[in-house]
């Protein structure tokens, strides 16, 4: 299967002989060397195009009133200040922030525990490894939301198994108290994939540390906290910054859960999803981009945040 | 626990994936964690096994009922399934079929390009435009989705598969292009160097030397591209109207949409057709997938 992909991808490249029929062509100077590179670079250029341009546009489209009909009517900073007095706005940033603060630091303490535990020389590795890693590829598919739907429905396997315990059913997909815990938890499902980088980084940690503190008597939580962490903690914050960004720009889980509404009560209403009902149910683009650019900031400012605090607690010497 | 310190059976073995004890191992420790490792992996298989059985199950048997392995056979779910939206489920797995084969010729051809432009030539500006394409590896799709729909609909791109392709082959993807920069810096500058000697133009070194080398890379963006496209739900959702271009994942969606409470069994027996080529592509492929984030997760 593997090599069938990998003939598949490129056939003419392997078939090729390397050696070039013609004579040697050896032009000189500097920007013929600048030729070569742009012309390589061409396709991105122009791609570069398709985002630079609507980066821009969406900034200006911001301060506009737009339907997509008329053309867009400058309101300067009208759509911010409508912002600050939408009670549904400030209830899709509410979600969105306890999700990702939820859900983050616990699917990363879940990766960091089983790449731990991995990582103390285990057979079947591969094995367990795929295990935890595959439902990483399927959270965000359409399937699996679907299949949460009901595995968290009234009388879902949850609420059978909570019967087991003589738990009351618990209407998780319909409660607003519940309906976003639901989405936590598929979250937290998804840990493999930092779980995979935690890995990789544990490796590269020399036994021979843990072995000189053994010897000097370090307990395993001393060993976890004066070792692992601070030789790991590039990899923590790289890991922590991805999960951050993805997590602010949740959309299927919201959608797919609550038919399109972010229901019930607004209760899995994501930023984005609200977004996508402002600017494409009714066609307010001028305030989509506004919310757009908000989330930028937002998103900029944690990043920002990481970065500053990463001084602290990142150790970046060898 | 100490004790077992400076036991015999540290080994350094590099080898990836057959480890050996590693440091401080003990049977009890090692037993522990093998106990520990099984339920984990157990209840996060579960939701997924339940699946795959709730696909054979008779409708009335679905729910409740904990039991992995169906005390009543139904495979009608699937024909069922198949035919039960507007199209054949045929049509909308040969939709998005087109899609990510197409996706994929598109990112191994523009983000190679781009690679080796930014690993392998000195050209004006180079350091510059590196940054500007990791910085577009930062920004939230969201902020570009506005004017991206109105430029498509200026286009007449609506409901047309342009919008999802189109950008694919202009090396849009900054994460695939970055891998593959990763890929081509570790090959040895020497190579060039020879090709050149040899009378190799940059594209022809690009073309006979740096491509057949960065299979491996090659494969890892071929795998990404496919998990990502196959599973993508916004760009569909939001450029496709027609229900004759829709892809499985907007496909799938239509069973709540039609509000059919009998139509589990079928709408299960269609979410493990729909699941099955990414575990299909996964188990195949696991290898690039895992050097692929660690490799961009590292560095």
């Amino acid at each position: 299967m593997t090599t069938s992909t990998e003939a598949a991808v490129m056939p003419e490249a392997a078939a090729r002989p390397a050696r070039s029929p013609r004579g040697p062509r050896r032009p000189h100077g500097r920007a013929h060397k600048d030729r070569a590179g742009y012309l390589f670079l061409l396709p991105w250029f122009i791609g570069m195009l398709f985002t630079v341009v609507p980066f821009f546009a969406s900034l200006y489209l911001a301060f506009t009133d737009y339907d997509l009909l008329s053309s867009p009517e400058w309101i300067g900073l009208q759509n911010f200040a409508d912002m600050f007095d939408d009670p549904v706005l400030l209830k899709s940033l509410k979600v969105t922030f306890i999700y990702t603060f939820v859900s983050v630091p616990l699917s990363l303490a879940a990766a960091l525990g089983v790449a731990m535990i991995l990582n103390r020389g285990i057979k079947a590795l591969p094995v367990y490894r795929a295990v935890f890693y595959l439902p990483s590829l399927l959270g965000a598919s359409v399937a699996v939301v679907l299949l949460w739907r009901y595995v968290f429905g009234l009388d879902g396997i949850v609420n059978a198994f909570l019967g087991w315990f003589g738990m009351d059913a618990i209407a998780w997909t319909s409660d607003p108290d519940f309906a976003l815990t639901t989405l936590i938890i598929l979250h937290i499902w998804t840990f493999g994939s930092p779980m995979v980088i935690f890995l990789a980084g544990l490796r590269q940690i020399p036994v021979m540390y843990y072995e000189a503190a053994a010897v000097d008597g370090a307990s395993k939580w001393r060993r976890f906290r004066s070792i692992t962490l601070p030789l790991l903690s590039p990899i923590i914050f790289f890991n922590l910054i991805q999960s951050i960004i993805a997590s602010f720009q949740t959309f299927t889980q919201g959608f797919v859960m609550n038919n399109g509404g972010g229901g019930p009560a607004n209760s899995t209403l994501f930023y984005n999803l609200y977004l996508y009902q402002q600017g494409f149910n009714q066609f307010n683009m001028g305030y989509a981009s506004a919310m757009a650019w908000t989330l930028l900031v937002i998103i900029a400012a944690f990043t920002a945040l990481t970065f500053f605090t990463a001084k602290y607690w990142v150790n970046y010497d060898n | 626990m100490s004790t077992t310190a400076q036991s015999p059976r540290v080994k350094d073995r590099s080898d990836d994936d057959s480890l050996v004890e590693r440091f401080g191992s003990t049977r009890r420790g090692r037993f522990t964690r093998h106990v520990a490792l099984c339920l984990i992996g157990l209840f996060m298989m579960y939701p997924l096994l339940w699946l795959l059985s709730s696909s054979v199950k008779p409708n009335g048997l679905i729910f409740s009922d904990l039991a992995l392995w169906p005390a009543e056979w139904n495979p009608s779910n699937y024909t069922d399934g198949w035919t039960a939206l507007e199209y054949d489920f045929g049509v909308y797995f040969s939709n998005s079929i087109i899609i990510v084969v197409l996706s994929i010729l598109g990112n191994l051809f523009s983000c190679s390009l781009a690679a080796y432009g930014f690993a392998r030539l000195k050209f004006t500006g180079r350091k510059l435009f590196f940054a500007l394409m990791l910085g577009t590896m930062m920004l939230p799709g969201h902020v570009l989705l506005i004017p991206q729909y109105i430029l498509f609909a200026k286009l007449g791109w609506l409901n047309t598969y342009y919008p999802l392709l189109v950008p694919n082959f202009l090396a849009t993807n900054a994460f695939y292009i970055f891998l593959m920069v990763q890929f081509m810096r570790s090959l040895p500058p020497e190579l060039d160097d020879a090709a050149r000697i040899d009378g190799c133009g940059p594209f022809r070194t690009f073309w006979s030397v740096i491509l057949p080398l960065c299979r491996p890379a090659f494969a890892t963006t071929a795998i990404f591209t496919f998990i990502s496209v196959w599973n993508e739900f916004f760009g569909p959702l939001l450029y496709l109207t027609d229900p004759e271009l829709y892809t499985v994942p907007l496909a799938l969606r239509q069973f709540i949409d039609s509000e059919g409470q009998s139509q589990w069994g079928p709408m299960f027996a269609m979410s493990v057709l729909s699941l099955a080529p990414i575990i299909g592509f996964f188990i195949a492929g696991q290898k690039y997938l895992v050097k692929g984030i660690a490799t961009t997760g590292l560095k």
